[in-house]
């Protein structure tokens, strides 16, 4: 690693082209890649800003800071800024984006123009999401129950369900895109079992993007049909049935929790084998455990509703069906320390998130046993506990995931390095702030404080206060990348082609790649993850 | 409800004892997995760091005997758990058969229960120590969720319907209640208190109420006040069908289908007359969707429930006090015969 001799390729991505226009109508996926961060970094912020309104209240059990509706609103902006225009899209319209097709050997995706449309399709959906936000705002919840949200709410529903129906489909539309990419599109020599367990990933999540999706368009275009026309396909009043609308929120929202996932353990499987420099144990274990889960996934919704009044037997079926998905992922969590074993462990920032994300996902993904478990959920669900079994699989697992991999492709992306001390430090506070933030929520609910409460009884004080603390630390973990990696842009030591030494055709061109990725289509003859590196010219 | 800093709910039911075993179980498994994990990916990371900058790491792919092994053991684990967890649940969800009956309905933002007795509170709840209590509960305009952290149980309360839950109290004392799903503006207001009695305080409590007649006599007030007595008469001279000894039983409906006469069924047969026809019957009763509340259809559907044989309803409930209400005279005009 001689970065520092190095000097940046005279053309790239980045500087071919410089006009606003240039980036703006870019069918470039690494521009458009960028197109995404820059957003997704922004709706990141909003939502955070929901959240830091969100402790403040709750440090004092009285609702003193905001009024209840405004406490409402500000829960469900969270959640839906969060689900929807952050963690669905981080992974996949950011590093999958940027990645995949460098990562199986091709020139693009398969779609360009497509892929440049789901980028608009997304800012239009979070328009009239944000518009929703200043009309009124949204009170209902990121899950839009009914009839609360259709006959109840009189907040800005309608907006706010275009804005995720118009959204979904960029969703649809980039999971279109990778499918076809990653079928059609692999250099020569890129077999499917040569391929990145990050393309794996992505595979499997695009299908249940593509799949169920529509679903939930459907659904919400219901609502908002419901709200206007008066349908009462979930009105009550009108022999509608609110429970069906749970069915259908869930059979799309359980598989998106994969979504939300999946990419982020693609990343890690890339960061591992980098990180030890030795192949992913169980290669194919891991490829097929995505799959598996993303099948499972679908089959599983009804573990949202053991309280609802379904049938215990149909109950029954989606508690054993969720202790089986829990396998695949434990595989994955194995197979990761195994990659470990006897490897060449670097002790550079991505190993840090890895480090962070397999501790912060070992406890979510155990802690989904508790909610399976039917005997328990019925005192479990709807409280706190759940909230922080969500936040460890979501924001502990696919933000670290997410900030891991941004750290590990950022000389990739941006053909400079940023300060490796301070990503190190940066991941310790965010494990550290992440755990002091949520830690206490499991504790408050299984003492039974009901989540989305505005007020709550005092004896729930000092563990709130915990967590409200423990969001501080949390807020400067995910300031600091801001900056430093900022800070890297202009002053950051040029990276070179492959500063890690890792293999993965994304390391065999510049850094930043060239528009067209590579000088000359690769042709691979290699095993994924083959140490040492055989591709001549980056010995490690 | 406590003071200080609990770290652990109070056990309070029956079931409480065995979901906080399971609990405390999946607590242990959590904290050994995850020290587990996190020791070998620290020891990993200490023993194999990378001290020479162009070492790379042994050539191992996999182990197939691993791979099964890692699959397997997890696998009759979680299983395992299903079994209990599933064990427990059912536990939950099934009343057992001999019940005390407790009606509850929520609205935004406020619980209303009503007692067999006609014990009508407002965010309070009192019940006996010792007596399995069911809550037969809906909701007037979205979905509420009943819960009661100290007795680790709660039920989604969903408008139209008619959903459950049991407990059996063991020990006096305070305990929240709370609405569980998010129902609006007021979600955490809508709170309010169990109050778990000694069975000769409770006894005390029930007698020390407003004397407003039984919930059955509240029913029957209002089978006449709609006169649905004109329809429905003991002698079977109505044109409606016999109410006695109704509930409980299989009715055939016109359609051919057979159903079992619960809470749900009578609460259609009042709103949505014509979706289930019974069957030798013309469908002439009329909706009375509007014009009784939820709370009186509870009452209605506690009077059909008393009707166990053909006498009047203070001859069940003796102990009411309230006038025994003259079912054989029709409040209006005698029914026209088809
Ligand atoms: C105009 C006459 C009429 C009046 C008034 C009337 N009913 Fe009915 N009811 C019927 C007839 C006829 C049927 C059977 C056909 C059907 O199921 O619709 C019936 C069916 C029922 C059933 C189902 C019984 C079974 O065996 O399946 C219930 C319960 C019931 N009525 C309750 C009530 C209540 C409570 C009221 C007052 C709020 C009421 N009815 C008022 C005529 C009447
Ligand atoms: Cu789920
Ligand atoms: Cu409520």
């Amino acid at each position: 690693m001689s970065s520092s001799t190095v000097a940046m390729p005279p053309t790239h991505y980045l500087n071919n082209g410089l006009t606003l226009k240039s980036w703006l109508f870019t069918k470039d996926h690494k521009r458009i890649a960028l197109l995404y961060l820059v957003a997704v970094t922004f709706f990141f912020m909003v939502g955070a800003a929901f959240a830091v309104a969100i402790r403040l209240e709750l440090a004092t059990p009285a609702g003193d800071l905001l009024s209840d509706e405004n406490y409402n609103r500000v829960f469900t902006m969270h959640g839906v800024m969060m689900v929807f225009f952050f963690l669905i899209p981080a992974v996949p319209a950011i590093l999958g984006n940027f990645l995949i097709p460098l990562q199986i050997g091709a020139k693009d995706l398969a779609f360009p123009k497509l892929n440049l449309l789901s980028f608009y399709i997304y800012f239009v959906g979070s328009l009239f999401t944000m518009y929703s936000i200043v009309s009124g705002g949204l009170d209902t919840g990121w899950t839009f129950y009914t009839p609360f949200s259709t006959v109840a709410s009189t907040s800005a529903v309608v907006p706010a369900a275009l804005g995720i129906f118009i959204n979904g489909f960029s969703g649809i539309l980039t999971g279109l895109n990778f499918i076809v990419t990653i079928h059609k599109m692999r250099a020569p020599g890129m077999t499917w079992f040569r391929l990145p367990l990050f393309v794996w990933a992505h595979y499997a999540t695009s299908l249940i993007q593509v799949l169920g999706t529509p679903v939930l368009a459907i659904t919400i275009v219901l609502v908002a049909a419901e709200r206007i026309f008066g349908f009462g396909l979930f009105n009550p009043a009108v022999g509608g049935d609110p429970v069906l609308f749970q069915h259908l929120f869930w059979f799309y929202s359980h598989p998106a929790v994969y979504i939300m996932i999946l990419p982020a353990m693609g990343i890690i499987s890339e960061l591992v084998a980098a990180s030890a420099r030795k192949q992913v144990f169980g290669y194919t274990f891991v490829a097929f455990a995505s799959i598996g889960i993303a099948v499972i996934g679908f089959l599983v919704w009804g573990h949202h509703m053991f309280v609802s009044g379904e049938s215990v037997y149909a109950a029954l079926v989606f508690s054993v069906l969720s202790f089986i998905v829990a396998v695949p992922s434990a595989v994955k969590v194995f197979n990761w320390i195994a990659t470990m074993y006897r490897g060449s462990v670097s002790w550079e920032t991505p190993m840090f998130y890895v480090a962070g994300f397999i501790g912060l996902f070992a406890i979510g993904g155990l802690t989904g046993l508790f909610l399976a478990s039917m005997g328990l959920d019925v005192h479990l669900t709807d409280t706190y506990f759940i909230v922080a079994h969500f936040h460890y699989v979501m924001v502990g697992g696919t933000i670290m995931g997410y900030l891991g991999g941004i750290h590990f492709w950022w000389p990739k992306i941006t053909g400079r390095m940023y300060n490796d001390l301070l990503g190190r430090v940066s991941a310790v506070v965010i494990f550290v702030g992440f755990n002091l933030t949520f830690f206490p929520q499991f504790v408050v609910g299984y003492l039974g404080m009901p989540r989305r409460y505005h007020a709550y009884p005092e004896e729930f004080q000092v563990l709130n206060v915990l967590s409200s603390a423990g969001a501080s630390v949390l807020a400067v973990g995910y300031l600091m990348p801001l900056f430093y990696l900022a800070y890297s842009l202009k002053y950051g030591e040029i990276a070179g082609d492959n500063p890690f030494g890792a293999v993965g055709l994304e390391w065999n061109t510049t850094s930043p790649p060239p528009t067209e990725n590579f000088k000359t289509t690769p042709v691979v003859t290699w095993e994924a993850y083959e140490y040492p590196t055989p591709v001549e010219g980056h010995v490690v | 409800m406590r003071s200080g800093t609990p770290l652990f709910p109070e056990a309070a039911s029956t079931i409480a004892p065995r979901v906080d075993a399971l609990y405390l179980f999946l607590v242990g498994l959590t904290a050994f997995m995850t020290i587990l994990i996190a020791a070998l990916v620290v020891i990993f990371m200490i023993k194999y760091k990378r001290r020479d900058p162009n070492s790379i790491g042994a050539r191992i792919h996999g182990g197939m005997a691993l791979e099964i092994i890692w699959s397997i053991i997890p696998l009759f684990i979680v299983l395992g758990i299903f079994v209990w967890a599933t064990g427990i649940f059912f536990d939950i969800a099934r009343p057992p058969a001999e019940t005390m009956n407790i009606y509850a309905t929520g609205k935004q933002w406020m619980w209303k229960f009503q007692h067999l007795d006609g014990q009508r509170e407002i965010n309070e709840l009192h019940v006996p120590v010792g007596r399995k209590v069911k809550m037969i509960m809906t909701s007037e305009d979205v979905i509420h969720d009943l819960y009661v952290p100290a007795f680790r149980v709660k039920a989604d309360v969903i408008p139209g319907r008619y959903s459950h839950i049991w407990f059996e109290a063991t020990k006096a004392g305070e305990y929240h209640l709370f609405c569980a799903e998010y129902c609006g503006t007021q979600h955490s207001g809508m709170i309010g208190k169990v109050v778990v009695m000694e069975p000769d305080d409770f006894q005390a409590w029930l007698s020390g109420g407003v004397q407003e007649g039984s919930l059955a006599s509240a029913g029957s007030k209002l089978f006449q006040d709609l006169a649905c007595n004109t329809c429905h008469r003991p002698d079977a001279q109505g044109r409606g069908p016999v109410l006695q000894n109704l509930f409980g039983k299989t009715v055939t409906l016109a359609s051919g289908e057979n159903v079992v006469v619960d809470e749900a069924y009578i609460r259609e047969s009042i709103l949505t007359p014509s979706q289930k026809v019974t069957a030798g019957f013309q469908p002439t009763m009329p909706t009375f969707q509007g014009l009784v509340s939820e709370e009186g259809i509870l009452q209605l559907i506690e009077y059909v429930k008393s009707l166990k044989t053909d006498m009047p309803v203070s001859a069940v409930r003796p102990n009411t006090g309230g006038p025994a209400p003259n079912e054989n005279t029709p409040a209006q005009a005698p029914p026209t015969r088809n």
